[in-house]
């Protein structure tokens, strides 16, 4: 029973097997194709690598860049780099515009700063001269001081507040003989009297013989430049130089305002309670 | 019985005084002159210069010298009289009151003319005036000086003669005194001398009189400064090696800080010398661009009005001839919105014509410049000025070559448009080309041209046939198609309505 499902199985059997086998063989084959395929290709590759790049060193060195062959083009080529690098450098010139801008801008801001010192040196200057000659004014005026029964003229009743000129007068107490204004000339200058009369000085405690003290035992102002210096004197040191001259000055000589000289006033008034 | 001879000995001396010092007071006023003239006052005084009393001389020579000043027909009677040998021969052994006088009397007659001062060179006075120069006192140093300054001041000759003495070696020792008054007249002397030729500037370099005059820049003293400023100009005018010198002293940036001086004159001698030196090379006028210099002049000619302006704008014309980028350096500086303020401003021939070379000399170089120019609207003032028949003739030569040559370069149309609307025919021609130069390359241009009128205006030119301006003219309607020119032309409103009469309707 069994030979005659095994006989007819057998066929189909075998045919199954051939096919299997058959299909087998055909992927071997296949597999090894492609293998020779892919190795023929590598060969290829290299090969073709090798003539190309033979080929190629042939070309450039018989068939030579359209730019370097011709000794006129190469000098074409330099001169227009050279120039436009060295000698009319577009990047180099706008950057100088713009620096000029901003140097002009510095040089304007610079020069309105000296300006503004220089004038308020010529004023400080002015200021000193005035007061200079109010003080002389005040020294040949000394008889007209107010006393305790009569008030002066320029005290007069009918003011809050006693003249400048008043106080001044009272600050020249001591009348002095007319001298050279030169020598007293510094003292002068801030109102008090000089070094001969010295019992003064001690009494009053106001703040305007303190400056006088600091004053004179202050520097003399620098003169104006160095001969050795100048020649290489630039804007700046020169901006250097006069505004500490000028803030010298300003130190010095700077306005006092009616008020201070009233609280000096009054301070007097204090020592001679005291 | 002696006595009363010295008596009257003593009372003889004392009227001779009395009409000495009477005389030379009334000398000093003006009115006065005539009168001592026509009273024969010279021949008067003449005896008394060898009087036997030193103070009657010196103020002999004083009121001599006082007369010679204030009037030039006495200046000549003092040299006729032969007064001025004497003078110079005594000067030599007299005390210094004589010599301060007797300087005085040559410095008054030197001043009015070549002639009297080559007549004090003929008798030796310039000898006797180097002589008084080496004295001590500086009064005495200060008059001859002066003295030496005044015969120099006039022409080459004479100041070959002051230099030949030797005078310049001890003017620039006179500098380094500390009297002021001295400081001046020694600094306007050598100016004085150094103003005529690069060999007398040369000398007075030669002494070392650069480095002196550049420390003195930073004096407070104003009169000073001006002869200083003035001094240098003079010598670095002649030649580029002497300009070179002047700026060697290093004495720029602090100059350019003179310049905010409250003193007019001062200001204007530093602009001048600015001036001068940038006139000479590129290198010179870049070293003042660099030490912002342009910003310092331009501020300058905004503050200062009227003829003290010239020397400011004549330096902007000199530093953008040079080249190019120093030209841009102008315009970045706001060059021309200033210049274009002074035309506007100043109304003397001679400075707008200096304006409008300046403003020529930014503009000719590149289109970037001339486009400058054009748009601070100076094209149309300039040709105003051109066209004015009351301008000078220099002004018109000088518009005329600045509009040419602003013109040649100028690729801006919008600012050209009004000009084809006014100008004459020889500058029109510039204008016209070009418009032609530009119109074929931009289209938007070609669009503005027609809209704005410019081709109508160009349709009714009449030129010659074969003329530059037909050509011109060719190109400009070759770049338009034919139906627009043919619209613009004048006379197609006829044109066309006279075809209306033939054409018969169909």
């Amino acid at each position: 029973m069994y030979f005659r499902e095994a006989d007819e199985n057998r066929e189909k059997e075998n045919q199954a097997a051939t096919q299997i086998q058959s299909w087998f063989r055909g992927c071997k084959v296949r597999a090894y194709l492609s293998h020779l395929h892919k190795k023929a290709i590598i060969i290829q590759k290299i090969w073709r690598g090798f003539t190309a790049r033979a080929l190629s060193y042939l070309n450039v060195t018989f068939k030579l860049h359209k730019n370097f062959c011709n000794p006129t083009q190469i000098q074409r080529t330099w001169r227009g780099f050279f120039v436009r690098k060295y000698i009319h450098n577009f990047y180099a010139r706008k950057k100088y515009m713009e620096g000029l801008v901003m140097k002009n801008e510095l040089v304007r801001r610079e020069l309105d700063q000296l300006e503004e010192l220089q004038k308020r040196e010529r004023e400080c200057l002015d200021m000193v001269k005035e007061h200079t000659a109010k003080v002389c004014q005040a020294h040949r005026l000394h008889h007209l001081l107010s006393t305790k029964q009569c008030p002066g003229v320029f005290n007069s009743p009918f003011r809050p507040a006693p003249h400048e000129m008043e106080l001044l007068l009272r600050q020249q107490v001591k009348y002095q003989a007319p001298t050279r204004l030169a020598s007293r000339g510094k003292a002068c200058l801030l109102g008090i009297p000089s070094s001969t009369s010295s019992s003064f000085p001690e009494t009053l405690g106001s703040p305007l013989i303190k400056t006088s003290r600091t004053y004179s035992s202050r520097p003399i102002l620098p003169p104006i430049a160095n001969k050795t210096q100048q020649q290489h004197l630039h804007c700046r040191e020169l901006m250097l130089c006069l505004q500490t001259s000028y803030m010298h000055l300003e130190e010095e000589f700077s306005v006092r305002p009616v008020w201070i000289i009233l609280l000096d006033y009054i301070q007097y008034i204090r020592t001679f309670i005291h | 019985m002696s006595q009363r001879l010295v008596q009257v000995f003593e009372q003889y001396q004392k009227a001779r005084m009395q009409f000495v010092q009477t005389v030379a007071d009334l000398a000093n006023r003006q009115q006065n002159i005539e009168l001592l003239q026509n009273a024969g006052v010279m021949s008067l005084l003449r005896p008394l210069l060898l009087d036997v009393v030193p103070s009657i001389q010196h103020t002999a020579a004083l009121a001599l010298g006082r007369l010679a000043d204030n009037s030039e027909d006495l200046a000549e009677a003092v040299v006729k009289e032969d007064i001025l040998p004497q003078l110079a021969h005594s000067m030599a052994s007299q005390n210094r009151f004589y010599k301060k006088a007797a300087a005085f009397v040559l410095r008054a007659v030197a001043k009015h003319s070549p002639e009297l001062s080559q007549a004090v060179v003929a008798c030796r006075g310039v000898d006797a005036l180097v002589l008084c120069l080496e004295e001590f006192d500086p009064g005495v140093k200060e008059a001859a000086a002066w003295a030496l300054g005044n015969i120099a001041r006039h022409n080459a000759a004479l100041s070959q003669s002051v230099v030949d003495a030797g005078a310049v070696p001890l003017l620039v020792l006179s500098l380094l005194e500390p009297e002021m008054a001295l400081k001046r007249i020694a600094a306007s002397t050598l100016s004085d001398i150094s103003k005529h030729t690069p060999e007398l500037a040369q000398t007075v370099v030669d002494t070392g009189a650069i480095a002196h005059l550049a420390q003195m820049i930073l004096s407070p003293d104003t009169k000073l400064k001006r002869q200083v400023f003035a001094a240098l100009t003079q010598i670095s005018k002649h030649s580029v090696s002497l300009a070179e010198l002047v700026i060697e002293a290093e004495i720029f940036p602090a100059a350019i800080s003179c310049l905010r001086d409250p003193d007019e004159y001062v200001k204007k001698n530093v602009v001048t010398l600015m001036r001068e030196v940038v006139k000479h090379t590129p290198e010179l006028a870049q070293v003042i661009v660099n030490c912002g210099g342009l910003e310092a002049v331009i501020d300058y000619l905004g503050n200062c009005h009227g003829n003290v302006r010239l020397p400011g704008i004549m330096m902007l014309g000199y530093v953008a001839a040079h080249s190019e980028s120093l030209a841009m350096a102008v315009i970045v500086s706001k060059g021309v919105p200033q210049l274009a303020l002074c035309l506007s401003e100043e109304s003397e021939d001679h400075i707008k014509a200096a304006t409008v070379w300046s403003v020529g000399q930014i503009g000719h170089h590149t289109p970037e410049h001339a486009k400058a120019v054009t748009t601070a609207n100076l094209l149309p003032k300039i040709l105003e000025l051109y066209m004015n028949a009351s301008s000078s003739e220099d002004l018109q030569t000088k518009s005329k070559k600045a509009l040419k040559s602003v013109l040649q370069k100028c690729t801006y149309l919008p600012s050209l448009e009004p000009l084809l609307y006014e100008a004459p025919s020889n500058i029109l021609k510039h204008v016209v080309c070009q418009f032609s130069k530009v119109l074929p390359h931009d289209s938007k241009a070609r669009r503005l041209f027609v809209t704005s009128g410019g081709l109508k205006k160009v349709q009714e030119i009449k030129a010659e046939p074969g003329s530059p301006l037909q050509e011109y003219i060719n190109a400009i309607n070759g770049c338009f198609p034919e139906e627009i020119v043919r619209y613009y032309s004048p006379g197609y409103s006829e044109a066309l309505l006279e075809r209306l009469d033939d054409y018969q309707p169909a």
